[in-house]
């Protein structure tokens, strides 16, 4: 469906390149400070353009009525919300993490720094993805909800924030950064359990 | 046999309906009447299994408005006519027969046919009249093998010929043993339609 409406997952994408590309201008095109603030950069120009694309995980589908009729299917509500999540996924993490190494390379970063920060975006975006879901389910009914949508969701990505960055700055130094990656996969599967009960009862919630 | 006991809806601080109770039997159609804002949705949305009452039960054939079989026995039909804009009509169908049926190989091209919109299988909904899309969800009529329908409003933006073809399509159900609960502020040729009103 997104790829006949494409404009869905495309202008979050083309914001997460143009914001990026446009650090080196504003701050300075000095190799040593961008390296030094891009993780920092790329990981918070990732959480807004997935927060970004959020606010279409369910409302169209609100607005022409299908989510009633996905509430009410015999088939378990977590699985169909799974399966949505993954789909928003693919469209809003996957092409990051396949644009993460060319936007790396612009910010100087270096080989092994770009290996660490492709990989903490292949095991944090679908948190991204799994935690929107259930502030998503929650504003759905609600018109013009970005800003309570980002009220509710960014205290929740800040544990992923920290450490999905400090993975990537500490790579920079050689230092070990398995703790980091632990926590981050800790995040990803406890949330793969829980987002799409919790997200199933907030729709529930939401349509009553 | 449906049967709705000692139901009630409270919306905010209205109390829509209170201890509303009937039973349906097969090959029965009900209408529920009532001026705007008196809860007809609400009641249909109760017996679909979208919203909880505040109290009361319904159960349907023994099965519990919960349950996967009552799910799977229910055809509820909203407001809205739960079309994708992006989608063709028979991709609309397809998904819209997954989510609520378990037949394995509908034949869709028949059921736009039924409707009268039989050149309009590719079609983006979105491309569509208000009629046509309801016509098209309305199609589900003709697929489903749900033994309880609930239409709101079906005859919305319909002109008299789709009227004609669901009212019949809604009295052969109910020959074959289904029931329907319609709610409409139109006028319905439907035999035997039982009434009731909040």
């Amino acid at each position: 469906m997104a790829f006949r409406n494409p404009s869905s997952f495309l202008n979050p994408l083309m914001f997460f390149v143009i914001s990026i590309s446009l650090f080196p201008i504003a701050i300075s095109p000095n190799a040593e400070t961008l390296m030094n603030i891009a993780p920092g950069i790329i990981w918070v120009i990732t959480m807004l353009s997935v927060l970004l694309s959020l606010n279409s995980l369910f409302h169209s589908d609100y607005d022409n009525g299908v989510l009633e009729q996905i509430v009410i299917s015999h088939h378990p509500l977590p699985l169909i919300l799974l399966a949505k999540t993954t789909a928003h996924w693919i469209l809003s993490g996957l092409p990051i993490i396949l644009l993460s190494p060319l936007l790396g390379i612009a910010l100087f970063l270096d080989s092994n720094s770009i290996y660490i920060l492709m990989l903490t975006l292949c095991l944090a975006t679908p948190c991204l993805s799994l935690i929107g879901s259930i502030g998503a389910s929650l504003v759905v009914s609600i018109k013009n909800s970005g800003m309570l949508l980002s009220l509710l969701i960014l205290p929740l990505y800040i544990p992923i924030l920290i450490f999905a960055t400090s993975a990537v700055s500490q790579s920079q130094f050689n230092l070990s950064i398995n703790g980091q990656l632990y926590f981050l996969g800790s995040i990803l599967i406890i949330s793969l359990i829980t987002a799409p009960f919790v997200s199933a009862v907030a729709l529930r919630v939401s349509l009553e | 046999m449906l049967s709705v006991n000692k139901l009630s809806c409270q919306r905010g601080y209205n109390l829509l309906f209170e201890n509303l109770s009937f039973e349906l039997n097969s090959g029965e159609v009900l209408r529920i009447s009532g001026q705007n804002g008196s809860g007809k949705t609400s009641l249909l949305k109760i017996i679909a299994g979208l919203n909880t009452p505040e109290l009361g039960s319904i159960e349907f054939d023994q099965n519990q408005s919960n349950s996967e079989t009552y799910q799977i026995e229910t055809l509820y039909l909203g407001h809205y006519a739960a079309l994708s804009s992006e989608l063709s009509c028979i991709e609309n169908l397809e998904y819209l027969t997954k989510l609520n049926t378990e037949i394995l190989s509908p034949n869709f091209h028949d059921a736009l046919k039924e409707i009268g919109l039989e050149n309009y299988e590719h079609e983006p909904a979105g491309n569509l009249s208000a009629g046509q899309k309801r016509r098209i969800a309305l199609s589900l009529l003709f697929i489903s093998q749900s033994k309880l329908w609930l239409l709101d409003e079906p005859f919305t933006a319909l002109d008299s010929d789709g009227i004609k073809i669901i009212e019949n399509q809604i009295e052969k159900h109910c020959a074959n043993g289904g029931l329907c609960i319609l709610t409409t502020h139109q006028d319905c040729n439907i035999k035997s339609l039982k009434e009731i009103s909040l």
